[in-house]
């Protein structure tokens, strides 16, 4: 399986060069990451070039990178009185868009690549697969190509992400809201999107219809987000670096697949 | 001249045929479905906000009720995602007792769409019929999870418990009593394996009934074959997978080509259809539950002859056993860091999917290093089949829409999310 990823990675590599970036991610599973500009090109190509053939698009979804790797319960230090339980703070899910936290903060994630999708692409003529991802540029309108053309099946996902995320995809033949409501107001995917919602909906005697009214319960948290360092990971890296440092300083060993 | 202009029917969200809460609006010339849309949604329970906001622990549950008729097989994509970041393995008997029990959901899902769709056709009888032995996995759910439907039996790191000496047995009542108590508890007097094992190897004679009803009878094979033809080029691009793929004749099955649990142990064969229509998709995926009886026989054996460990010893994912909570304290402080925080996942993102009954049912999980998932996305196949909707049934009459609808055995909780 090692060979396949590696064999894939240096395809990919020689194909697209520059235009595309190769995250690395484990588990012998590949992403490619590229910009917005090459998006259908670079798909086009993956699914007629021969040594790729990506015959399916298996996934796509998208991504809001807002509020990633922020932490809600910081413990680095004890403290006399105790640790409150309560999260009072606003973070992700839990505040509008106009009073997002470190809008005004410099230690902020940078959220200038915030809106992305996701394609998960398998090829069964080689049993392998892909990730694909690309940021949209404006995170106010993010606005991305339609794969509808190159892989039919990104019809209904690319609804679903624009319902979502509100991730436009020009050339997409019915851009429509698929998941939610007739009518309904906001992405609800997207990480300013309160997870208790905006309004509710209940039937109005006087009126004798149902109505929409803003939603009363308030948004808690009941357990906090929390990011540990785990130490068992931390030896991992320090072993990677380790393994890193040594592969720099021996000779170069020519790869075959 | 009057103005002829297509009719436009209102199919659902209230239809026995639509499967749960599918609203088709069909545009018809005459008895011909001109355009097909359908409305999802109507079950959309943002399953995947809500994921973001609980620990990785709490939403195998909600992963349960994507796909409300194979449970396990969704939670096993889900659990295997969080297995791949975290970088830990299962046991092997709790890979069997996974690959078992994906199995067991695999022949309750297909008894479920042979049933209904029997019914849609006019088969009354084979919603009797297969539902007889759906009971009984249903049965096997219930005793292995005290669950009937929604187990939250897999969790990272194996399975929640060992499967149990004892299987609940039926109690007398007015209706069921003497005789027919006996025939009822007869297979359940001994252990689960002994229950799954005579179940296993009776149910092959059971499909046989369901094909002795189906297979050559002249009405369902009129309603079926050449209904909703898919060539494989058009299923490869509208991401058909599972038994919608292989009934286009292409050999694709996760479990061959791509093997995770013990599938690579297994010896069973994949079914193909040929003509890609209704009537090979019903063959496929009558001969799959054969195999499934055939792959489930396969672990019994393994699982009788090697007793063990199912779940791994790890006290930072998987919390300790009671009795080891009573009388050690790192055991009891485990206990409560995993309940109230549960335990952070390193960064990084992964695609776990897994052969469902309906296709491929994947996970895409993105952690930043936190007790939370980033966010989840849940590739469910229901989606892209239903996405076709409008191709498969383009052309065909009103009633085959019916046909159609049947075959691409669509679960609206997986759909929706």
């Amino acid at each position: 399986m090692i060979t396949v990823r590696n064999k894939l990675s240096d395809q990919l590599a020689s194909c697209f060069g520059a235009r595309g970036t190769i995250v690395p991610s484990g588990n012998n599973q590949v992403t490619l990451r590229v910009p917005v500009d090459d998006w259908l090109d670079v798909a086009q190509t993956l699914r007629d070039d021969e040594q790729f053939a990506f015959n399916q698009l298996i996934d796509l979804c998208g991504m809001d990178y807002l509020g990633y790797g922020q932490c809600e319960w910081e413990t680095e230090d004890a403290t006399q009185g105790g640790f409150s339980r309560g999260v009072e703070d606003l973070g992700p899910g839990r505040f509008d868009w106009e009073s997002r936290p470190g809008s005004d903060d410099p230690k902020s994630v940078d959220i200038e690549e915030r809106f992305g999708v996701v394609v998960h692409l398998l090829s069964t003529n080689h049993n392998r697969r892909l990730r694909l991802t690309t940021f949209a540029a404006d995170e106010g309108l993010p606005v991305l190509p339609s794969l509808v053309e190159v892989w039919n099946s990104a019809n209904w996902y690319e609804r679903e992400a624009f319902d979502m995320f509100g991730i436009v995809f020009e050339g997409h033949p019915d851009l429509r809201r698929i998941l939610t409501d007739y009518g309904f107001n906001g992405h609800p995917l997207r990480k300013d999107f309160p997870l208790v919602g905006n309004v509710t909906v209940r039937y109005d005697e006087d009126k004798g219809r149902v109505v929409y009214v803003p939603v009363e319960i308030e948004p808690r948290v009941l357990v906090p987000r929390v990011i540990r360092k785990d130490s068992r990971y931390q030896a991992d890296d320090i072993d990677q670096a380790a393994d890193d440092a040594a592969d720099s300083l021996a000779p170069e060993v020519p790869q075959n697949d | 001249m009057t103005e002829i202009r297509n009719y436009t029917l209102n199919f659902g969200p209230q239809h026995p045929a639509a499967h749960g809460v599918l609203r088709l609006v069909l545009e018809l010339d005459g008895e011909t479905v001109v355009r097909a849309d359908p409305h999802i949604g109507l079950l959309h329970r943002g399953t995947e906000k809500l994921a973001e906001s609980k620990p990785f622990n709490q939403s195998i549950s909600y992963v349960d009720r994507m796909d409300y008729v194979s449970m396990m097989c969704s939670e096993h994509a889900y659990v295997r995602a969080i297995e791949q970041l975290l970088g830990i393995e299962p046991p092997v008997r709790a890979q069997y007792i996974r690959t078992m029990f994906d199995e067991i959901t695999r022949i309750g899902n297909h008894m479920l769409w042979i049933g209904s769709s029997g019914l849609d056709l006019g088969a009354m009888t084979m919603f009797i019929y297969a539902f007889r032995e759906r009971e009984m996995t249903m049965d096997m759910y219930e005793a292995v999870s005290g669950a009937r439907m929604h187990a939250n039996y897999y969790r990272p790191g194996g399975v929640y418990r060992d499967l149990p000496d004892t299987v609940p047995l039926y109690k007398e009542t007015p209706w069921t009593k003497g005789k027919n108590l006996k025939r009822k508890n007869a297979w359940r007097e001994g252990t689960l394996l002994d229950f799954i094992e005579a179940f296993a190897k009776d149910f092959p004679s059971k499909v046989d009934e369901y094909e002795t009803l189906l297979t050559d009878n002249r009405i369902w094979k009129q309603r079926t074959v050449g209904i909703g033809v898919v060539s494989p080029e058009r299923a490869f691009q509208l991401g058909f997978t599972g038994a919608m793929l292989r009934g286009s004749g292409i050999e694709w099955d996760l479990r061959k080509k791509q093997p995770y649990a013990m599938y690579h142990e297994m010896d069973f064969d994949v079914p193909v259809g040929v003509n890609g229509d209704c009537y090979d998709r019903y063959l496929v995926r009558v001969e799959e539950m054969r195999q499934s009886a055939r792959i489930i026989l396969q672990c019994v054996d393994w699982l009788r002859a090697n007793p063990g460990h199912v779940m791994l010893k790890n006290f930072k994912v998987i919390p300790p056993t009671r009795e080891e909570m009573k009388d050690d304290m790192e055991a009891l402080i485990h206990h409560f860091k995993l309940f109230t925080e549960g335990y952070s996942v390193p960064e990084g993102e992964t695609y776990a999917a897994v052969e469902a009954p309906k296709g491929e049912f994947g996970c895409y999980l993105v952690s930043d290093g936190a007790n939370k998932p980033f966010r989840i996305h849940l590739r469910a196949p229901g989606f892209a089949h239903l996405a076709a909707m409008e191709e498969v049934v383009q052309g065909h009459m009103l009633a085959d829409v019916v046909a159609a609808m049947g075959t691409l055995d669509i679960v609206f909780g997986e759909v929706d999310r």
